[in-house]
C-alpha cells in the first residue's frame, strides 16, 4: 500500500513523536472514514429495509415510516423459537465439554511428562489444519453408525476435543510458576485438585477468551448442521434461516433481511455490550 | 509423584480428548482414504474395491478442475488483499485517528456476524435492479447488470464478501501485535529522522512478520474451509463458476450423494491443507522466534 505518506521528519527540527507512531494526516483520515463507510454500507442497507415497510426496502425517504411488522411476520413465518432454542443448547453443551476436555489434556501437556507426549501433541495439532468442517463426508458416516443423526449432540460432538483449546490453554498453564504448583501439592493437594484450585483460577482471562470465540464460531457454523439436521428439533438458527430464506415467500427482502437481522441479534448486541472483550479475547486467542 | 503415576496421570487427563480427537478428525481422514478405492453402496448393491476408479473419475472431471482453479483463484484474490487491508486498517486505528472508536467498530464487525447472514444482506446488496449496488451504479447512468449471475462477475463477487467479512478479523491480530511493540523503536526511529514510510518498511513490517504468517495460514484454511456464501448466494452458478472445492464435495456428497466419489475429493483437499500445514512447520516455526 504505497498510499501511506512519507512525512519526512528534518533533522533539527522539533520531533513530532506522535506523528511518527501513528498521528495520521487528513488524506489518511479520509481514506480510512471512507473505508469504514464502505464497511458498515451493507449493515446499514440491511437495517434500513428490515425497519422499514416493503414499499420503501429500496427506496430512501426521510419520511418513510419506521416499523416492526417484518420482525413480527418473520418470527411467525418459520419456527424462529425453536431454533433459537436450539443454538443456545448447542453452544452451551459444546461450550461446557470444551471446557472440561480442553483443561484436562491442557494440563496434561503443560505439566506432566509422559511417554508419547510430542507425539500425542502433534496429534493435536493436526485438527488445527484439518478441521471437522472439511471431514463432512465420513464424519456424516460415523454419525448414521452411531445413531445420532440428526440430532444437537451430532453437530457439537466433532468440535468438542478442540485442538485451539487445547493450544491456547497449555501456553497459559505454562506461564503458571511451578512454585504454586508445588505449593499445592505440599499442602496435600491431588492433581485434579492443583489444577481446580491453582490452574484454572489463574487463567480465567484465556478461558473467557476462548468462551467468546467459541460461542461465536459455533452460533455462525452452518455446513456440518445443514448436513446433519434435517428437523424443526435440531436446527441451529443459521440454517433454520437459510431452509426459511430459500422456500421464500416470493422475495420479499423485508421479511429475509428481518429475519437475517433476527437471527444474529444476539450476538450483535453481545457484541456491541461488550466489544472491549470481544476484541480483546479475539486478541489474545491469537497470540501465540 | 513416582514416575509411573505421573505417566498415568497424563495419559488418563488425554484419554477423554484424546479418543473424541481420534474419532472425529484422525479415524475420518484415514478412513476416508480407504472409502476412496470404493464404490458407493446404491441400494441392495454393497461398496466394492475399485482401486483407483474414483480417481480416475475424478481427473476426467471438468467440475472438479473447475472447483480446484476457481477455489485458487479465489485463495489468490481474497488472500493478499484482506492481509493487506487489515494491515492498513490496524495500523490506522492503533494510531490517532478520528473517530477511532467508530472505525474499529466499522471494520470489525462483519466478524461476528454469521457467513450465512452476510451471505444473506450481499445477495440483497448484489440484487439486480433493486440492490444498493445497482441503484448506486445506476445514478452514473451504468447498465444494469446481475451481478451474482454473470459468470464474470460471480466469483469476483464472492471474493468481496470473503474479503469483506475477513479483514477485520485479521486486523485485530495486527492490532495485537502492534500494542505490544515498543514504542522506543519509533522513538529511536524519530531521532534518526526516518520517514514513517520508511520506519514501516523497515521496522514495523519486519517485526510483524510472525503475525503475517499466521494471518496467512488461517487466511488460507478459510479460502479451503469456508464456504458457507456459496451456498447462500449462488449455490455454485452460474454454471459452476463459484463452485468452490468444499461446495463441490457437499454437491456431491449430500445432494447426490455419491459418498465414495465425495471422499476422493476430500483427499485433495485434506493433501491442499496438509501443504499448507507443511510450509507452516517449516516457516511459521522457524519464523515466530524473529522477535
Amino acid at each position: 500500500m504505497s498510499t501511506l505518506p512519507a512525512d519526512v521528519i528534518v533533522h533539527g527540527r522539533p520531533l513530532s513523536l506522535p506523528s511518527l507512531r501513528g498521528g495520521t494526516n487528513v488524506l489518511e483520515t479520509v481514506a480510512a472514514w471512507f473505508l469504514g463507510v464502505l464497511w458498515v454500507l451493507p449493515l446499514v442497507y440491511a437495517f434500513w429495509t428490515a425497519f422499514h415497510p416493503p414499499e420503501y426496502s429500496t427506496r430512501f425517504a426521510l419520511a418513510a415510516p419506521w416499523t416492526l411488522a417484518n420482525f413480527v411476520n418473520a418470527w411467525h413465518a418459520a419456527p424462529f423459537a425453536r431454533y433459537f432454542l436450539n443454538t443456545v443448547m448447542l453452544v452451551t453443551i459444546v461450550l461446557a465439554a470444551q471446557l472440561v476436555l480442553v483443561t484436562l489434556a491442557a494440563y496434561a501437556f503443560a505439566r506432566f511428562r509422559f511417554p508419547g507426549r510430542g507425539i500425542l501433541f502433534a496429534l493435536v495439532l493436526v485438527q488445527l489444519m484439518i478441521m471437522p468442517d472439511v471431514l463432512i463426508v465420513e464424519n456424516y458416516r460415523t454419525m448414521t453408525t452411531l445413531g445420532l443423526k440428526d440430532t444437537i449432540l451430532a453437530i457439537g460432538l466433532p468440535y468438542m476435543a478442540s485442538a485451539f483449546g487445547i493450544f491456547l490453554l497449555r501456553q497459559t498453564f505454562k506461564t503458571i510458576p511451578r512454585e504454586l504448583d508445588e505449593a499445592a501439592r505440599v499442602e496435600g493437594c491431588t492433581p485434579l485438585q492443583t489444577l481446580w484450585k491453582v490452574y484454572v483460577p489463574l487463567a480465567r482471562p484465556t478461558y473467557l477468551a476462548y468462551a467468546l470465540v467459541s460461542v461465536s464460531y459455533h452460533w455462525n457454523n452452518f455446513l456440518w448442521p445443514l448436513i446433519i439436521t434435517n428437523s424443526v428439533e435440531s436446527r441451529p438458527v443459521t440454517v433454520g434461516l437459510q431452509v426459511f430464506s430459500a422456500t421464500d415467500q416470493g422475495i420479499d427482502w423485508s421479511i429475509i433481511t428481518a429475519a437475517t437481522l433476527l437471527s444474529t441479534a444476539p450476538l450483535l448486541i453481545a457484541f456491541l455490550l461488550f466489544q472491549r472483550q470481544f476484541v480483546q479475547s479475539f486478541m489474545r486467542a491469537g497470540i501465540r | 509423584m513416582t514416575r509411573s503415576r505421573e505417566w498415568l496421570y497424563g495419559w488418563l487427563l488425554l484419554l477423554p480428548a484424546m479418543a473424541l480427537l481420534v474419532l472425529f478428525t484422525h479415524y475420518p481422514a484415514v478412513a476416508n482414504l480407504w472409502h476412496s478405492f470404493y464404490s458407493t453402496p446404491r441400494g441392495s448393491r454393497p461398496a466394492v474395491f475399485v482401486g483407483i476408479d474414483q480417481y480416475r473419475q475424478l481427473a476426467n472431471d471438468p467440475i472438479f478442475w473447475q472447483a480446484l482453479s476457481n477455489n485458487l483463484w479465489y485463495a489468490l484474490g481474497t488472500i493478499p488483499l484482506s492481509i493487506a487491508l487489515a494491515l492498513m486498517m490496524a495500523a490506522w486505528v492503533n494510531g490517532r485517528i478520528a473517530g477511532r472508536g467508530f472505525l474499529r467498530l466499522a471494520y470489525f464487525t462483519p466478524t461476528v456476524l454469521p457467513m450465512i447472514a452476510v451471505a444473506n444482506i450481499w445477495l440483497f446488496f448484489y440484487t439486480p435492479e433493486y440492490g444498493l449496488l445497482e441503484q448506486f451504479l445506476g445514478l452514473f447512468g451504468a447498465q444494469s447488470h446481475n451481478w451474482l449471475g454473470s459468470k464474470s462477475t460471480a466469483l469476483p463477487a464472492m471474493m468481496i464478501v470473503a474479503v469483506w467479512k475477513e479483514a477485520g478479523f485479521f486486523m485485530i491480530f495486527y492490532l495485537a501485535a502492534l500494542q505490544s511493540m515498543s514504542p522506543h523503536l519509533a522513538e529511536a526511529a524519530a531521532i534518526e529522522g526516518a520517514s514513517r514510510w520508511y520506519f514501516f518498511r523497515r521496522v514495523t513490517f519486519p517485526l510483524l512478520m510472525p503475525t503475517t504468517l499466521f494471518v496467512l495460514i488461517n487466511a488460507v484454511i478459510n479460502a479451503f474451509r469456508l464456504v458457507d456464501h456459496v451456498v447462500v448466494m449462488t449455490r455454485g452458478g452460474p454454471d459452476n463458476a463459484t463452485a468452490l472445492l468444499l461446495y463441490y464435495i457437499y454437491e456431491i456428497g449430500f445432494r447426490f450423494w455419491d459418498s465414495a466419489y465425495a471422499a476422493a475429493l476430500t483427499m485433495v483437499l485434506l493433501v491442499l491443507l496438509g501443504v499448507a500445514a507443511l510450509a507452516q512447520f517449516l516457516f511459521l516455526e522457524r519464523r515466530t522466534h524473529y522477535q
